[in-house]
């Protein structure tokens, strides 16, 4: 575990980026981890090309679930939300790296898991909106 | 079954061999530093011998077995109610058996609750009340109509008495937690009591940290009801205990029905069981009564002056270790003075999030719990998102709590806490 906390996880955890929120997103979902409260919640700008243009996310907790939500946003910004939907844990795994335990695993993939709510959610509600 | 405490100079080592979880390299091959005993303690090989030895050579059912392991297994099962009884000064038809603290205070909030709450009552609770101590009550004057008002608490989180009686005003109940799982402070039942009391409220206490930590006496308390949990005081989980005077309990009706807890039953209706035993239908866990009668026979011989003692100096070692951190932004909350405190210290250290230090001290073999403490709304009311909480048991040493401190000392480096870390503290 002790190996987990790189200088890289650290500095998300510490400067985080795309934080805070954006003034007209398209889509926001947000969850928490009601074993230990980490909260996160995710705000997206998606162009006509179905591209995510921006994204903020807020929250707070621990360096697991904060640094893992920073580096997702750096992921998905210019990509289709199509795949952002399809993103599995794999992704998640290869930001923050190796060492991370069992028992924190749900904290590095809530980030994950508000992200693909956001853009499942979205994909979902297009055919209404044409 | 082997003697577990001498009475002698050496009698920490020996209580902390009397552990076999701890007297063994468990973890990673090392000696595990067990500082969540809040949350549940170990058991010692006595405790461990009661429940082989029951399952072993005596296993049967209770009350209705005519042959000899059933009578025996009988006689063990109300010979550890009499044990518990004696522990905590009560009589044993005042003594009933319960899963956990969490079932005796839901107990009594259906069955004396449900009879005696009525709408626009008034129950009073404080603002460090465990979860356990808060729904039951939330939902009971959600069901009757009644209203819950709370008994506020300072910064240090010590109970503030001044507009006690103001408060106390059409109070019906009053519940309130001996001591406090997140903070540790005593709550001074001595001037809550009588005033309660007076004012004609009945008071209910959660004694799931008190118990364990220090003696407690529930006729020179004078509490009305006083719920506890085997599993935080050496005993298996799954066995609690709620003591509750004798003319409240002989008013209230049945929680559960059906088995063991009636006297006679016709297609017609059913009369109801003596107490104890009417609030405890159907088969109870009678390897755990067993198991929370060598607890506290266990903790009897250690003398629970001494482990309050004990707890104390450990309290006072450890408030000492963790203010040499201070500088570098280590924060302890809650009254920060080993006379009002009990067994638990919470604390933040700089901008590492509980969960985080929780997780690196797990790697040191140090076990600390993380988060919440089920006291939600005292967590929001106080702005700390989080925090790491050590507590400690009989079987704690100074070692221990150094080994918690070098800990700390390892996720200060990983986490690169200078002095500079104080001023990105967590909260508080
Ligand atoms: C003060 C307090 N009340 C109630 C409880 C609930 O105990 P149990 O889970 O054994 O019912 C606890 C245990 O965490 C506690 O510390």
């Amino acid at each position: 575990m002790d190996d987990f906390y790189r200088d890289y996880i650290l500095d998300h955890y510490r400067n985080p980026r795309n934080f805070g929120h954006l003034e007209n997103p398209d889509v926001v979902a947000e969850d928490t981890n009601p074993l230990c409260g980490d909260r996160i919640r995710m705000e997206l700008l998606v162009d006509a090309n179905g591209t995510v243009a921006d994204v903020r996310f807020f929250g707070k907790g621990c360096a697991i679930s904060q640094a893992s939500a920073s580096m997702l946003t750096e992921t998905v910004k210019g990509r289709p939300l199509a795949d952002v939907a399809r993103l599995t844990k794999e992704a998640v795994l290869e930001n923050v790296g190796i060492g991370i335990s069992p028992t924190r695993l749900k904290c590095a993939m809530l980030g994950l898991k508000v992200l693909k709510t956001a853009a499942v959610g979205k994909l979902a509600s297009w055919p209404d909106e044409d | 079954m082997r003697a577990c405490v001498a009475d002698d100079a050496s009698k920490l080592a020996r209580i902390v061999d009397d552990f076999p979880i701890l007297r063994e390299r468990t973890v990673r091959n090392r000696r595990l530093v067990y500082l969540d005993s809040a949350a549940t303690s170990q058991k010692p090989q006595c405790v461990i011998d009661a429940l082989v030895t029951y399952y072993s050579t005596y296993n049967a059912n209770i009350h209705r077995g005519v042959y000899e392991i059933a009578a025996r297994a009988t006689d063990a099962f109300e010979d550890a109610r009499s044990k518990v009884a004696r522990f905590v000064n009560a009589n044993p038809r005042e003594l009933v058996w319960t899963r956990n603290t969490t079932e005796a205070i839901n107990l009594v909030a259906h069955s004396w609750g449900g009879a005696n709450i009525k709408p626009g009552d008034v129950i009073l609770v404080t603002q460090l009340e465990h979860h356990s101590n808060l729904v039951p009550w939330q939902e009971l004057a959600a069901k009757t109509g009644a209203r819950l008002a709370y008994i506020p608490v300072d910064d240090r989180g010590l109970h503030v008495l001044d507009d006690l009686d103001d408060l106390l005003d059409g109070v019906k109940l009053v519940a309130l937690s001996h001591v406090s799982n997140t903070l540790g402070t005593i709550a001074p039942l001595d001037a809550i009591v009588p005033r309660a009391h007076a004012a004609g409220a009945v008071v209910l206490v959660d004694g799931a940290q008190a118990a364990p930590n220090m003696p407690v006496d529930v006729k020179a308390l004078d509490v009305d009801f006083y719920a506890f949990s085997g599993h935080k005081m050496c005993a298996p989980t799954g066995i609690g205990a709620l003591y509750g005077k004798r003319a409240l309990l002989e008013a209230m009706p049945p929680f559960l029905t059906g088995g063991d807890m009636i006297r006679t039953v016709t297609y017609e209706g059913a009369t109801y069981n003596d107490l104890p035993w009417k609030f405890e239908a159907g088969t109870s866990n009678i390897a755990g009564a067993i198991g929370f009668g060598a607890a506290v026979e266990y903790l009897s011989q250690i003398g629970m002056e001494w482990v309050r003692e004990h707890e104390r100096s450990l309290a006072r070692y450890a408030f000492e270790r963790l203010r040499e951190l201070e500088p570098r932004g280590l924060v302890v909350y809650g009254p920060r003075d080993p006379d009002l405190v009990a067994d638990v210290i919470s604390f933040n250290y700089a901008d590492i999030h509980p969960h985080d230090l929780a997780s690196i001290l797990d790697g040191e073999g140090v076990c600390i719990r993380a988060g919440h403490h089920c006291t939600m709304p005292l967590m929001e009311k106080m702005g700390w998102p989080a925090t790491a909480r050590a507590s400690f048991y009989i079987y704690n040493t100074k070692q221990d709590v150094d080994a918690l401190i070098d800990a700390l000392g390892k996720a200060a480096a990983i986490f690169k806490i200078d002095r500079a870390g104080a001023a990105g503290a967590l909260g508080g």
